[in-house]
């Protein structure tokens, strides 16, 4: 047998968690993201890690900031309904400083809505999950291989940046199903001097905290925070280009629908339509300045997405407009095939 | 190949028991003795029971099942928004119905299995089932005989519906190699040892049979279920 294995999507960041040394695990069932609290209740216990299914999301969430705050790698999952619930934790996780991995399968809203896949979340997860002036760092992965490596990547850059960080995935990567070749397990080496975990009367106690009692302490706070954010976008963003070389349009495309405008652009091609496109990887940081440099060279930009067009108002902000942005798009459950986005391709060639 | 009237097919969720389901209902209708006193070939039917997992399932075949002739029961809520743990009605028609081959697709692990139990009584009174476990070495809990016979015991726990063979399907998808099948083996030989089942058939992409045949026994041609979200390799690359 060769190393891969063949794992769905909710699987693979559920195992890459575990590989990353994250040994807490919180959650409540809900579809399509139950298989990570299925897998974790199987192997948390068979390797001395904690499985715990909360009372709710809220009681989830708030499990996470606890063992965060001890300096430990801790996690909850949900879809969409469960993530709103979620959002009062993350806020007070950014408010801490505590770094943790929140993961959303995304499903359709709002409300109830329903349990087939969905991007709608891409302004929730984007601008901060919570009241307050905050960030988190949102990963997007395209294929069930990506779901394992940014699970770990997620955990890394949570720690080095003291910030929550939420992997977006839909129903469809949650439950679909390739073969992956998992990350060697690895010691976690950042540094956490700031965690809650005893003093042995050593040294001044470490305080974890969201609130700050003087309004000029606060303002503070949140203008450092703002400074780091600042890093992380010049530094840590991540996308992908296919076929940009000559394209005159460029596809915008993440997770699911990434995967079928990728074929739809070969079929395009065929047809001899320059087209290519770049894929965020990282959503929050936005990789603006890709956009902003592929705006010189194409025509006009397409927007590929499972919401009524949420990115594309990013893309635009990225662009400064220059150049016209279109929009793609299933919504309720729906995907578009491949001749939906060849379409949409086609008339923004027109 | 041996075959009874009533087909079920059980394993660990993602070790392949809706693929197998549709290409053995194609295999039926093609190669069984009718039951049926009318003229025509054999009424063949399959029953989705899966009854946890919303995604991916027999439905999405519906209409090449249409096209061959193979009637398909799935719970009405599939494929919609209700996540309702729902047992298609039909199912105990299929069960009683003497003059249909049925292959079953019970999904869900021992939860799943669970609302098998149903019909066990009357599955076991006809005495013409077979009962397979499907095995893929490639999957994470089951990677070892022993995680697989964990498994299989709780399903046969839930449903009281003992196994009577095994289906080595161990494959990664579009990635199987003919080599990592025939590595399998072993593994696949433990495990028959250790629950004293046979193999009844070894699972193979249809384009990689040639280069088994004779290496093992009974092997089992299968077609994939195409899925949109398949990706297309690279022109030039």
């Amino acid at each position: 047998m060769s190393e891969k294995v063949l794992m769905k999507g909710n699987e693979a960041i559920a195992e890459a968690a575990i590989l990353a040394g994250c040994r807490h695990y919180f959650g409540y069932p809900i579809t399509p993201q139950t298989e990570v609290a299925a897998y974790m209740s199987k192997k948390m216990p068979k390797i001395g890690g904690t499985f715990l299914q909360a009372e709710s999301e809220i009681a989830a969430i708030n499990m996470v900031y606890g063992v965060a705050s001890t300096g430990k790698r801790a996690m909850t999952s949900s879809s969409s309904p469960g993530i709103a619930l979620k959002c009062e934790g993350i806020s007070y996780m950014a408010g801490a400083d505590l770094p943790g991995l929140i993961v959303n399968v995304q499903r359709g809203g709002p409300g109830l809505g329903g349990i087939q896949p969905s991007q709608s979340d891409y302004f929730l997860a984007t601008r901060g999950p919570g009241h307050g002036d905050f960030h988190v760092l949102v990963l997007a992965p395209s294929s069930v291989q990506e779901m394992a490596d940014l699970t770990v990547k997620a955990f890394d850059l949570a720690d080095k940046y003291r910030m929550p960080a939420m992997l977006l995935a839909d129903g469809t990567m949650g439950q679909m199903m390739e073969p992956v070749e998992l990350p060697e397990p690895k010691e976690v080496t950042a540094d956490k001097s700031w965690a809650v975990t005893g003093t042995k009367m050593e040294r001044k106690h470490n305080i974890v905290n969201s609130l700050y009692l003087k309004p000029t302490e606060l303002e503070e706070k949140n203008i450092e925070r703002f400074e780091r954010y600042k890093e992380i976008e010049e530094k840590e963003c991540l996308w992908e280009e296919f076929m940009m070389e000559d394209a005159e349009i460029c596809v915008v495309s993440y997770g699911i629908t990434a995967r079928v405008s990728r074929n739809a652009i070969i079929e395009a091609r065929k047809q001899g339509i320059k087209v290519g496109m770049i894929r965020p990887i990282t959503l929050w940081p936005f990789p603006k300045k890709a956009l902003l440099l592929a705006a010189d060279k194409v025509k006009s930009f397409l927007s590929v997405e499972l919401n009524m067009g949420q990115m594309q108002e990013d893309i635009e902000l990225a662009i400064q407009c220059k150049r016209p942005v279109g929009l793609c798009k299933r919504v309720g459950g729906m995907i578009p095939s491949p001749e939906e986005v060849l379409n949409s391709i086609k008339e923004a060639n027109k | 190949m041996n075959y009874k009237r009533l087909t079920l097919f059980a394993g660990h969720y993602g070790s392949g028991k809706t693929n197998i389901a549709l290409n053995y209902a194609l295999w039926l209708k093609n190669n069984a003795v009718p039951l049926q006193t009318e003229k025509g070939s054999a009424k063949v039917t399959v029953a989705d029971l899966d009854i946890v997992n919303p995604y991916f399932r027999t439905q999405d075949s519906q209409k090449m099942l249409e096209e061959a002739g193979i009637d398909l029961i799935v719970s009405q809520y599939a494929g919609t928004n209700l996540d309702a743990p729902a047992m298609p009605k039909e199912t105990y028609g299929l069960i009683a119905d003497r003059e249909t081959y049925g292959v079953l697709d019970i999904g869900g692990d021992d939860r799943g299995a669970l609302a098998l139990g149903r019909y066990t009584d009357e599955i076991l009174e006809e005495n013409n089932y077979e009962m397979l476990l499907v095995y893929n070495q490639a999957r994470p809990l089951t990677r070892t005989p022993e995680a697989a016979l964990e498994v299989a015991l709780e399903i046969e726990g839930a449903c009281r519906l003992p196994f009577t063979g095994i289906v080595n399907n161990t494959n990664l998808g579009p990635e199987t190699s003919a080599e990592e099948v025939l590595a399998s083996m072993e593994s696949a030989e433990q495990l028959s040892s250790l629950t004293h089942l046979p193999i009844k058939m070894t699972c193979l992409r249809r384009d990689l049979i040639l280069e088994l045949q004779g290496k093992i026994d009974n092997l089992f041609p299968i077609d994939l279920q195409k899925l949109y979200y398949q990706i297309q390799p690279t022109p030039g690359i």
